[in-house]
């Protein structure tokens, strides 16, 4: 034992630290509205579609949720430019790939409210002579969206936690900061007990602004 | 190409035991830590509950690679030496434990306290309600999301490649190094984890069917 803890090193190189929480918030706020695009058309799609669309986008949902994360960013990253001809930076490959992991996870939760939908109010919705095009945007979507806030907010949650992967591909996010620190000051206990902090500040501030707004929103009409 | 990836094969299976070996030792640890700590919240004196609560909710909190770095890079600065598979499999029990505690606590608060004034009606002590009432119903609520949760131990051992341990991961990572076949390593990679991850979760979604009609 005998470590005596000294933060100096840390607050000298905080705006490591710093930006780079800045940068996974970023990271996790493009993701997940991509992910929302993807979740919000697959699910519409899936609930309407015959048998062999619901199988591709079965197939999507499973395969992204049961592989690591890291082996995805890895594919995405060093794998698919051996094949295709396309360069892109670390940055806009995990955020592609955070995307599309998220969009596997919101197409069940969005498939599950939908379904939670009441058969009165899409019955209703037709009584007063709604297209099914109307009947989506004003009575189905706004009513999924009640019910599937909740899940939303956790997701984000656990997206914003995912980015840390981010740093295999050296995008400079805050645990990217934290090894970089780690690796140049040797101030190890001090950056992580910092950097584990600043996650757990962060995720409960988010949790508690989302079940704000989830409760504003629920009493709101 | 193929000829390549055939030879690096038994590479890949060496990769792909030390995948399934920390998965099931993470497993087990965190399933025998993460009850006992689990009885602890839901059973135990306020200053334990409290301790629980804290340590369940800061793991919960953080990704779990800061968790893994931390506890790699951390423990030698203070003095203490593990083998990095053993710091790796550290990190991770303590992340699995966290989230069998709160599958534990969910499943025991889901058994009605009726259940538990009856016991006590009858006369059972505290560890005959706990083995006799309480663990057989909170049991049926607790396996399928745990097995399911399986799947994260499983997923999560990816990521100890990242300390030079030669799992799945790290060994598709090395052939690569020196074939430059990317994209079917990679895809190869994919479906074994994927094979393991699958048959978990319909194996969860089974035993979820056949305890959701017993007894409420």
């Amino acid at each position: 034992m005998g470590y005596t803890l000294n933060f100096n090193l840390i607050w000298r190189h905080f705006d490591k630290l710093s930006g780079g929480l800045l940068l996974s918030l970023e990271l996790a706020l493009i993701s997940i509205a991509i992910g929302i695009v993807i979740g919000l058309v697959l699910a519409v799609w899936y609930v309407s579609a015959g048998r062999v669309v619901r199988g591709v986008i079965a197939a999507y949902v499973e395969f992204i949720r049961n592989v690591p994360l890291i082996l995805l960013v890895y594919l995405v990253f060093y794998g698919l430019p051996t094949v295709i001809d396309v360069a892109y930076s670390a940055q806009t490959s995990f955020v592609a790939t955070l995307a599309l992991y998220s969009g596997a996870y919101l197409v069940e939760v969005f498939r599950s409210g939908l379904e939670a939908v009441p058969r009165g109010q899409i019955d209703a919705g037709k009584a007063i002579g709604l297209t099914p095009w109307q009947r989506l945007i004003h009575v189905r979507l706004p009513t999924m969206m009640r019910i599937t806030l909740p899940a939303l907010s956790n997701t984000f949650i656990s997206l914003f936690k995912d980015t840390s992967v981010a740093s295999v591909i050296s995008v400079p996010e805050l645990t990217y900061g934290a090894q970089w620190i780690n690796f140049n000051t040797f101030r190890i206990v001090e950056v992580y007990l910092v950097v584990t902090a600043m996650y757990l500040v962060t995720g409960y501030v988010l949790l508690f602004a989302l079940r704000l707004v989830e409760r504003w929103y629920r009493t709101a009409r | 190409m193929l000829s390549q990836i055939a030879y690096a094969l038994p590479f890949l299976a060496e990769g792909f035991a030390l995948t399934l070996w920390v998965s099931l030792l993470v497993v087990v640890l965190s399933l025998i830590a993460g009850v006992i700590l689990g009885v602890g919240l839901v059973y135990g004196p306020a200053p334990l509950r409290w301790a629980v609560r804290i340590f369940s909710d800061t793991i919960r909190g953080i990704p779990i690679l800061v968790l893994i770095f931390f506890v790699y890079y951390g423990l030698p600065a203070v003095g203490v030496h593990l083998q990095s598979f053993w710091a790796a499999v550290l990190a991770l029990t303590l992340f699995k434990t966290a989230q069998v505690v709160e599958y534990l606590r969910g499943a025991v608060a889901s058994i009605p306290k009726g259940q538990s004034e009856a016991a006590m009606a009858i006369g059972l002590t505290f560890r005959q309600r706990l083995a006799y009432v309480i663990f057989p119903q909170a049991f049926r609520r607790f396996l399928p999301p745990w097995i399911n949760g399986v799947t994260d131990a499983v997923k999560g051992s990816a990521l100890v490649s990242l300390l030079g341990i030669t799992d799945l991961m790290q060994a598709i990572n090395q052939v690569i190094g020196r074939t430059y076949e990317a994209m079917p390593l990679y895809i190869l990679g994919a479906l074994l984890y994927f094979a393991v991850n699958y048959a978990l979760s319909l194996a969860s979604r089974r035993l979820e069917q056949r305890f959701a009609f017993i007894r409420e």
